[in-house]
C-alpha cells in the first residue's frame, strides 16, 4: 500500500467526529427515534436524511468542478455511483425488514454506542454476524462459479 | 391558511420540532464533505462490518476491503467518539440550546458527571434486527450513509431506488411489528 498523507488519518477521525455528533444530536441514534418515525408519529427525520443529502450533494457537485484531485489522496473527485442490479432491491428489502424491526442502522449503531447506549451491542453484534453469514455464502458461491474456468 | 392550523398541523407531524433534526442532518452531511473534500472518498458505515472481518477471516468476500480496512476503523471510532462528545456537552446539559429538544424517549443514567442513555427497545429485536441489517446492507451495496447520504447527494439512480427499497420495507415493517403489539 502507498505511503498515505500524514493528514489523512487525523481528517477521517475529524470527519467522524461531526458525522457522530450529528447522529447524536439528531437523535437518529436512537432506535425509538427511528421507529417513531417510521410508524409515522414524528416525521422529523426527514431532515436529517435530506438535510445530509442535500450538504453532501453540493460537495458531490461543486468539487469535481473545481479540483481534479482530492489534496490528501490524490484520488479524483467521483460521484458515489454503483451498477445497478436485482442485489439492490433484494439487499434493500433485507435491510429494510431490519431497520423496521430495529430502528438502527449501521452508522447510528456506532453512535448510539457512544451516547451510553449498550444495549446496542445486541445489534452491533447482529450487524456482524450478518456480514459474515453473506460474505460467507458470496465467497462460497464465488468460488463455484469461478472453478470451471480455473480448472487445470 | 390561519397560523393557528399551521401550528397543529407541525406540532402534529413534528411533536419534536424540527431544528435538532436539521442541525443534525447538516452536521452528519458535513463529517461525509469533510472526508470527501480532504479525501474524494464517499464514506458509508456499513462497509466497516466487512472490512473489520477481514482482520479475523479469511472468507474470499472480506479481502477485498483490507486496504480501506484501517481508516474504516478510524471512521467508525470518530463517529463513536462524537457521540459521546455530544453526550458529555449537549445531552448532559453543559451546552444548552433551543435548537435541541431532548425528547423523552428511552432511559438516562450518570456516569463520571456525563448523562448517558439506554433504550428501552428489547435485545432481540436489535439482535435479530441487527442480523437483517449486517446482510441488506451488504447485499444491497449501501446503507442510509452509503446509499442514503452520498448515493442521493451523487444524485445516482441505485442508490435512490435502493433507499426507496429500504424506507418503504422499513415502514411496513415497523407499522406491522407495532400493530402486532410488540412495544418497546
Amino acid at each position: 500500500m502507498a505511503e498515505r498523507h500524514p493528514l489523512f488519518m487525523p481528517l477521517i477521525l475529524v470527519g467522524g467526529l461531526i458525522f457522530g455528533f450529528g447522529l447524536g444530536f439528531s437523535q437518529m441514534a436512537r432506535p425509538e427515534v427511528v421507529l417513531n418515525f417510521l410508524t409515522f408519529e414524528d416525521f422529523g427525520l426527514l431532515f436529517v436524511m435530506f438535510g445530509a443529502a442535500v450538504v453532501s450533494g453540493i460537495a458531490f457537485a461543486v468539487m469535481p468542478r473545481i479540483r481534479d484531485t482530492a489534496p490528501l489522496t490524490g484520488d479524483r473527485y467521483e460521484r458515489r455511483l454503483k451498477s445497478f442490479d436485482r442485489n439492490v432491491l433484494i439487499g434493500g428489502a433485507v435491510f429494510g425488514v431490519g431497520w423496521g424491526l430495529s430502528g438502527i442502522c449501521p452508522g447510528a449503531a456506532y453512535a448510539s454506542l457512544g451516547v451510553g447506549n449498550v444495549t446496542i451491542l445486541w445489534a452491533i453484534g447482529g450487524m456482524f454476524v450478518g456480514a459474515y453469514l453473506q460474505g460467507y455464502w458470496r465467497s462460497r458461491s464465488s468460488a463455484r462459479s469461478a472453478a470451471p474456468s480455473s480448472a487445470d | 391558511m390561519p397560523d393557528p392550523l399551521v401550528a397543529q398541523a407541525a406540532a402534529e407531524l413534528f411533536p419534536n420540532g424540527i431544528s435538532r433534526y436539521a442541525v443534525g442532518g447538516l452536521l452528519v452531511g458535513l463529517g461525509a464533505v469533510v472526508i470527501y473534500v480532504g479525501t474524494g472518498i464517499p464514506a458509508g458505515a456499513s462497509t466497516f462490518l466487512e472490512s473489520t472481518l477481514s482482520y479475523v477471516s479469511d472468507q474470499s468476500r472480506f479481502q477485498r476491503y483490507v486496504g480501506s480496512r484501517d481508516w474504516r476503523v478510524v471512521f467508525t471510532l470518530g463517529i463513536v467518539l462524537g457521540a459521546a462528545v455530544f453526550a458529555a456537552t449537549v445531552q448532559s446539559g453543559v451546552i444548552t440550546t433551543s435548537l435541541y429538544e431532548p425528547g423523552t424517549t428511552g432511559q438516562t443514567y450518570e456516569l463520571a458527571g456525563v448523562t448517558l442513555w439506554l433504550t428501552d427497545v428489547q435485545p432481540w429485536r436489535l439482535f435479530v434486527g441487527g442480523v437483517l441489517v449486517g446482510i441488506g446492507t451488504r447485499i444491497g451495496k449501501g446503507c442510509t450513509s452509503g446509499h442514503g447520504v452520498c448515493g442521493v447527494g451523487s444524485a445516482s439512480k441505485t442508490s435512490l431506488v435502493g433507499v426507496a427499497t429500504f424506507l418503504a420495507v422499513a415502514i411496513g415493517t415497523a407499522q406491522l411489528v407495532a400493530a402486532l403489539g410488540v412495544s418497546p
